[in-house]
């Protein structure tokens, strides 16, 4: 027995161990950060704290648990996406999946119906099954021919997601002055909640979606190893993906639904991640939950203040944030040995 | 007592409706060593993966250890059947170690994907196939920084942890050098000899299937052309047939087996 191989799992452990800690830390303290500085005193009477306390509890925790869902959520299916296509461009928003579930949402809010299921609002419903739908669609036509490739399903979901963009503009246009206001508004991508209802409506998508796919991480390896050594090491491939596109369906429709589309996390932080602990999905996929729901936090506290009173579009700061972390990372040495996938 | 491990009859198997196995079949007992050859084209592979069933379905019936292939669930099936498939530039992005434990997928219980730690017996069948192969030495490098007769090697050892009788080879040894051929065919045939694996192995190299198997099955366009003893197999006859193209025969000087070289063009 070598040191090294000792010491490897001991090491993505405690980088495991110092990311959850930053979490942590990121979770208590984004909410102090914001345009107005907040006393210590008044958090800790939510009801009687006044002005103080309704932003910190009715606008900034609300604010900054929906943008760790949402950024943990995105990054962990997009980590899902690239293992089962062993393809790095394979995300949520590629493969058609943000789109559709974005047509199930501008359609439940051109449509003007109110329903709930079981607490759960209609628009999460809805989004989910558009995500669904999307993948049905871009999955029956990888299953028309046997030996569909990666790349052509690939094309196919780029397809798909033009044809929904163009049927959710289609409902913006033909809709009334108010819905179309709300469609736009919501398809720009923000992360502006008021009170828990967001985070409660998104938290059971997320957290079943994730927990699905910390069941699969043993699948998931093997899946980027390749359908056929999958298969001959007695993965059920096709079962397995199904279950995968159920997960980040609910994942993906959970976060569209509140948020709109916001791209980018699903694609990167995976490969950050991979970079920095490996691609060994035992230990990748809490990785990447805690990095994209830290990343995206942390993009939308800077999205808040940098120019307060006003508010940037989150997106613009993590692709400004990521893009060029990304190439310093691409450029780097280990990426030649672990490959991109 | 001898058993048979696969049972095909009268197997065949279209993809997007060509006809690429017509009407096979054949026995395997355990522990045999058998070498499909064949030209390009000819459907070698694509029985391979029928057997691993990484292709479904197919007209006739193929049994595993006397159950039907359709019967088993795959993880049930990887416990039977291991396979190492074609090098063809696909490389993990995992270290020796990691990509030989996965071999042991099959045996998981349901409850290990959130275990970190692997139990002893995992431990030390991946030890055991690292040093058969000989890949101990470089275990904890990954797949894209060894040759590509090592990383064979690798592939090898990953398909031999998941404990199956069956070990299934797509051209194992064609594109390495010599030296890195022979250490393979060394070692598929220590892993025969004392472990009893049985092996099928497809190659295009007529001349290491008659050394290295007894048995060989040859393929000409989804048919059965030859099955036999590797001796009857270098006739001149045979081979035109299969190959549409007439060899020149002589003596291995050592093993004094009959050999093929290609007419010069």
């Amino acid at each position: 027995m070598t040191k090294t191989e000792r010491s490897e799992p001991k090491k993505k452990l405690i980088l495991l161990v110092i990311l959850l800690l930053l979490a942590g830390a990121v979770l208590a303290g984004a909410p102090m950060v914001g345009m107005k500085a907040i006393s210590l005193n008044s958090i800790l009477h939510p009801v009687s704290g006044g002005v103080d306390a309704k932003i910190f509890w009715m606008i900034r925790v609300p604010r900054v648990c929906v943008s760790f869902l949402a950024g943990a959520a995105l990054a962990v299916s997009g980590m899902a996406f690239q293992a089962m296509f062993r393809n790095p461009l394979a995300t949520p928003f590629t493969l058609g999946v943000a789109s559709g579930a974005s047509l199930g949402a501008a359609i439940y809010i051109r449509v003007g119906l109110l329903f709930n299921f079981l607490g759960i609002s209609g628009i999460s419903i809805s989004a989910f099954a558009g995500a669904t739908l999307s993948i049905l669609l871009v999955y029956g036509l990888s299953k028309v021919r046997k030996g569909f490739s990666t790349s052509t399903m690939l094309l196919a979901g780029v397809a798909i997601s033009f044809f929904f963009s163009s049927v959710i503009l289609f409902t913006q246009y033909m809709s009334n002055f108010t819905n179309s206001f709300r469609i736009l508004h919501w398809l720009m991508g923000g992360l502006e909640v008021v009170g828990f209802e967001s985070v409660l409506n998104m938290a059971p998508f997320v957290t079943s979606g994730s927990a699905i796919i910390f069941y699969m991480t043993h699948e998931l390896n093997l899946m980027v190893t390749g359908e056929e050594i999958a298969t001959s090491r007695g993965v059920n491939v096709e079962k397995t993906k199904k279950i995968l596109f159920f997960a980040t369906s609910l994942m993906v429709g959970g976060v569209v639904a509140i948020c709109g589309p916001i791209g980018f996390v699903g694609m990167m932080a995976p490969h950050i991640c991979r970079l920095l602990i490996g691609a060994d999905h035992r230990y990748l996929t809490p990785v990447t939950l805690l990095f994209g729901g830290v990343f995206l936090t942390l993009c939308d506290m800077l999205a808040r203040t940098l120019i307060a009173p006003a508010e940037m579009p989150v997106g613009i700061i993590t692709a400004l944030l990521g893009g060029p972390f990304f190439v310093w990372l691409l450029v780097g040495k280990t990426s030649s040995k672990r490959g991109i996938i | 007592m001898k058993k048979e491990v696969i049972e095909i009859e009268k197997f065949s198997f279209s993809i997007n409706d060509k006809k690429i196995l017509k009407n096979i079949s054949l026995t395997v007992m355990k522990g045999e060593y058998i070498s499909i050859v064949g030209p390009n084209g000819a459907g070698k592979t694509t029985l391979l993966k029928c057997l691993d069933r990484i292709y479904k379905g197919g007209v006739g019936s193929i049994k595993i250890s006397g159950k039907p292939i359709e019967k088993y669930r795959q993880r049930e099936l990887a416990q039977h059947v291991s396979y190492v498939p074609q090098a063809d530039g696909n490389i993990p992005p995992f270290t020796v170690r990691e990509f030989v434990m996965m071999g042991r997928y099959p045996y998981l219980n349901p409850f290990s994907s959130v275990n970190f730690s692997s139990n002893k017996k995992d431990e030390k069948t991946v030890q055991d196939a690292l040093s058969m192969t000989e890949t101990l030495k470089f275990s904890e490098r990954f797949l894209s920084e060894l040759s590509g007769g090592e990383r064979q090697k690798v592939f090898i050892a990953a398909a031999l942890v998941q404990e199956a009788e069956i070990l299934l080879l797509d051209e194992p040894a064609t594109f390495l050098d010599p030296k890195h051929e022979a250490g393979i065919y060394r070692l598929l045939a220590r892993a025969n000899r004392e472990k009893g694996v049985t092996i099928i192995s497809v190659t295009h190299d007529i001349n290491s299937a008659v050394m290295t198997s007894r048995r060989i099955l040859a393929l000409k366009d989804g048919v059965s052309a030859f099955c036999g003893p590797a001796g009857d197999f270098m006739n001149n006859e045979i081979l035109l047939k299969i190959y549409e193209k007439p060899f020149i025969f002589m003596k291995h000087p050592q093993t004094e087996k009959t050999i093929v070289a290609p007419e010069a063009p």
